[in-house]
């Protein structure tokens, strides 16, 4: 693949560039080493996270039971540590410098700071699970006070943080050097932008982190007698809930990404996309107040305001993008030749071809499951309904897992032969792997959802209240529902190891990719630049995507409303 | 493409697809009727949480509530005591690691200022299986106007997370008729003969 | 709207200007500053104040 190897001395660092034979993008070594490690340190990340996470689903399994408590709550903490926050940041970290330095045909800005950022997130992390393991810090994620963990838990996750800015900087430079460097002409690339929505809220994000876990460390050690609960649940949530609308962010990006590159797929308006984001950078981190709906003392004005991310404009901007991406792929579908009837250019997309089986999963997932979910969780009466029920893990199942994991894991298809440099082994299997991966996630999600509906409490070892002076017995349905959620989480744990096996075969024993190599897993035939050409004015009509979004607006209206009559039935509370 | 920059100098310009002018036309409605709703429903619904809270001295609370079982005993439940607030009055109820404390017994159809508050640490007020749940900070009082519609015994679990104990930790809420309350029955029958209910 | 950028060899003043909201959406370090401030204006500091002026009980 390494058709070409340039040496350029634009700036004040020679970077070494390779042009790449599929993209014919300039491709920084130093970038596409620094790509390598964030995220194979994120798959570790994600085998060690996903291991917990079927530890956890095997013990809220009624009829399996695995774990004592003690080890349960502990294994829990791990679980969300791992995935929610390394996991997906690494690999975010990865797209960052992916979405500035290779897209924008840039060298990296300070490759050797973006070492150290790297260092410190591996030590952060590595030491949160020790932390973790040591059983003094089971906490859950959120940490709650006065509930305690040990000083090293909080000063990790404040190494891992303080790593994560400085990567979260050096994009931000990269995006001033490529500019000023003149490597593109005009505006960046709608993928750029995406990246840079997330960048801006990974910046809120870890501001408000610092601002909490300075003060909760200092605690810790016994510096500051007292941490107000309601006080840290405010600031806290300003990284919780924002750290996942990173996600979102990077895996909008993502999904325009791999539509791009698998189907010739452009914007079907630069406007409309870009516009979309703007209401992620304005008002997505709202939504932290989510979490405070079931709080004693705020104004409903502020949770009102802050839960619908302004009147509901960041909801919009996720319809849009809801739209726009299989929009995009339909008029390039069509353009591709797949113009019979309404479905053709769905059905004979690219399905065996699992960075695109893996994309348009994780946006229909995260569109009907996730998404519906989410708002419908964060309106500021229904939320009583829910709050802290298996519901809440059951809709960010539906986000992060079938939506983000799954965004990240189709992705990673393209990144091994793309950046790795590497044909992927056992394709069968790789073509398999985000079914299995996502209709795990998405029962996953589902039959949480369910159980909390029934009043399933989240984190919780016991739901039989067998040792409780004053017993409660659950429904049957809700032991049901929680049986069902095993059996999801054991598909997603099958098809969460074919991936890891199929990422860590293709890194060690993959065919490298040579010059005028065929893929296994081909891009869209005519390459980039042909796939640039197209205009947004040759696509006038989208019926698929109109039918696909109407199915989805009915599914929301009425599950609103649903929730809206559950509400009405309980007891009156004002 | 995406992962190009725009070919057009000037994109802003470009015309939009109408499928996608009017989607966005339908988001941004349905948007701000979701918005307007949550508003609306302060209104015309009967369930929204009260705002209404206290700073308290955990300690202080915890002597209110015992002031307030102590006057209002009727029976008494597993060594937990059944407390009868009257209607229209305050009713108190503390988590703490791991229960919930005292029973509470009140009447259908009456409303009750319902103060609930925590001792030590943070814990989730879950009443099963109406399913209502609430957030419970120590040092914050909260106050909350609640009317229960149904009769029978209710159980209260903790959804948030609170330490080894977490799983054991429950309480309970008897909703009685009026007329059982008026009729002299002593509250320890009429729970037992819930409990045979919920057992059957 | 100007089609290609090979057709812009006349001098700069003479291209249509870039519209505003495009202007906006290309400053990276703008968008910045607007992410940050709404949400620390709105959510933290609003939430903040929300809680430190709960009353205290009697």
């Amino acid at each position: 693949m390494t058709a070409e190897t340039a040496v350029g001395t634009i700036g004040g660092r020679a970077a070494k560039f390779r042009t790449c034979q599929f993209t014919g993008l300039k491709v920084d070594t130093a970038a596409q080493t620094l790509i390598k490690v964030n995220a194979v340190a994120a798959v570790i990340f994600l085998l060690l996270g996903g291991v917990m996470g079927l530890l956890v689903a095997l013990t809220r399994w009624p009829a399996v039971h695995l774990l004592p408590a003690e080890l349960f709550y502990l294994v829990l903490t791990g679980h969300g540590a791992n995935v929610l926050l390394f996991w997906i940041i690494f690999f975010e970290v990865a797209v960052l410098y992916f979405a500035s330095a290779i897209l924008l045909n840039s060298r990296l800005a300070t490759p050797k700071l973006a070492w150290l950022a790297f260092l410190l997130m591996v030590a952060g992390a590595v030491l949160a699970n020790v932390a973790v393991l040591r059983g003094e810090s089971s906490v859950m994620f959120t940490s709650y006070p006065p509930l305690m963990a040990e000083p090293i838990f909080y000063l990790s996750l404040i190494l891992f943080a303080v790593g994560t800015l400085i990567a979260v900087g050096i994009f931000f430079a990269t995006l001033v050097i490529a500019k000023e460097e003149g490597t593109y002409e005009g505006s960046i690339p709608l993928v750029t932008f995406g990246a840079l929505t997330a960048a801006i809220i990974a910046v809120f994000t870890l501001a408000s982190g610092a601002i909490i876990l300075i003060p909760t460390l200092l605690w810790s050690v016994g510096l500051i007698s007292n941490i107000d609960p309601l006080l840290y649940k405010v600031v806290w949530w300003g990284m919780g809930h924002s750290s996942q609308q990173i996600n979102v962010s990077a895996h909008v990006a993502i999904w325009y990404m791999i539509a791009a590159l698998l189907v010739g797929a452009k914007p079907l308006s630069e406007k409309v996309s870009r516009t979309a984001f703007l209401m992620y950078i304005l008002f997505l981190q709202l939504a932290s107040a989510h979490h405070l709906l079931a709080e004693p003392g705020l104004d409903p004005s502020w949770k009102i305001v802050n839960t619908s991310y302004m009147m509901y404009l960041a909801v919009v901007g996720s319809m849009v993008h809801g739209l726009t991406v299989p929009g995009s792929i339909e008029a390039a579908q069509r353009r591709n030749g797949f113009d019979k009837g309404m479905f053709e250019w769905l059905r004979k997309a690219p399905w065996g071809h699992p960075a695109f089986s893996g994309m348009f999963l994780s946006l229909v997932m995260f569109g009907f499951i996730g998404g519906i979910s989410g708002v419908v969780l964060g309106t500021e009466q229904l939320n009583v309904l829910m709050h802290n029920t298996l519901y809440v893990p059951g809709h960010f199942h539906g986000t992060v897992v079938a939506g983000t994991t799954l965004a990240f894991m189709a992705a990673t298809y393209l990144v091994l032969p793309l950046i790795f440099q590497r044909e992927i082994v056992w394709p069968t299997l790789a073509k398999w792997q985000p079914y299995l991966f996502g209709i795990g996630a998405g029962m996953i999600s589902l039959f949480m959802m369910g159980a909390g509906t029934l009043g399933m409490p989240r984190r919780h070892w016991d739901i039989t209240f067998s040792d409780a002076v004053i017993g409660y017995e659950p429904s049957a349905g809700a032991f049901l529902m929680m049986g069902l959620n095993g059996i999801g989480a054991l598909l997603a744990s099958v098809g969460g190891a074919v991936f890891i096996l199929v990422v860590v075969g293709t890194v060690l024993f993959g065919k490298k990719v040579q010059s005028g190599h065929q893929l296994t897993f081909p891009l869209h035939a005519g390459g980039g630049k042909a796939a640039s050409e197209y205009g947004s004015h040759a696509t006038t009509k989208l019926p698929g995507t109109a039918v696909l979004v109407a199915i989805f607006f009915v599914s929301f209206v009425l599950y609103y409303f649903i929730n809206w009559k559950y509400l009405s039935e309980l007891w009156l509370f004002r | 493409m995406a992962v190009l920059p725009p070919e057009q100098r000037i994109w802003w310009k470009e015309p939009i697809e109408k499928v996608e002018l009017v989607w966005v036309i339908i988001a941004v409605l349905w948007g701000f009727f979701m918005f307007g709703f949550m508003i609306a429903w302060h209104f015309i619904g009967e369930q929204n949480l009260s705002p209404e809270a206290y700073r308290i001295l955990p300690s202080n609370y915890e002597a209110k509530v015992e002031a307030f079982a102590e006057e209002h005993t009727v029976g008494e439940e597993e060594g937990v005591p059944i407390v009868a607030p009257p209607p229209g009055g305050d009713a108190y109820m503390l988590g703490r690691t791991f229960d919930w404390w005292p029973i509470l017994q009140l009447e259908k159809d009456q409303s009750y200022r319902f103060h609930i508050s925590s001792v030590d640490l943070q814990h989730g007020f879950s009443l099963l299986p109406t399913n209502i749940n609430i957030q419970i900070h120590p040092g914050y009082e909260h106050v909350i106007t609640l009317t229960p519609t149904e009769t029978g015994e209710f159980g209260i679990i903790c959804n948030e997370y609170c330490g080894l104990g977490h799983h054991v930790m429950t309480g309970k809420i008897i909703v009685v008729d009026k007329k059982t309350a008026d009729s002299g029955q002593s509250p320890v029958a009429v729970s037992k003969l819930a409990d045979g209910e919920v057992t059957q | 709207m100007s089609d290609t950028q090979s057709e812009e060899t006349g001098p700069a003043e003479r291209q249509e200007p870039i519209p505003m909201m495009q202007r906006i959406l290309d400053s990276p370090f703008l968008l910045l500053f607007l992410g940050v401030v709404v949400p620390t204006v709105l959510y933290t500091i609003w939430g903040v104040m929300e809680v430190a002026s709960i009353p205290l009980a009697q």
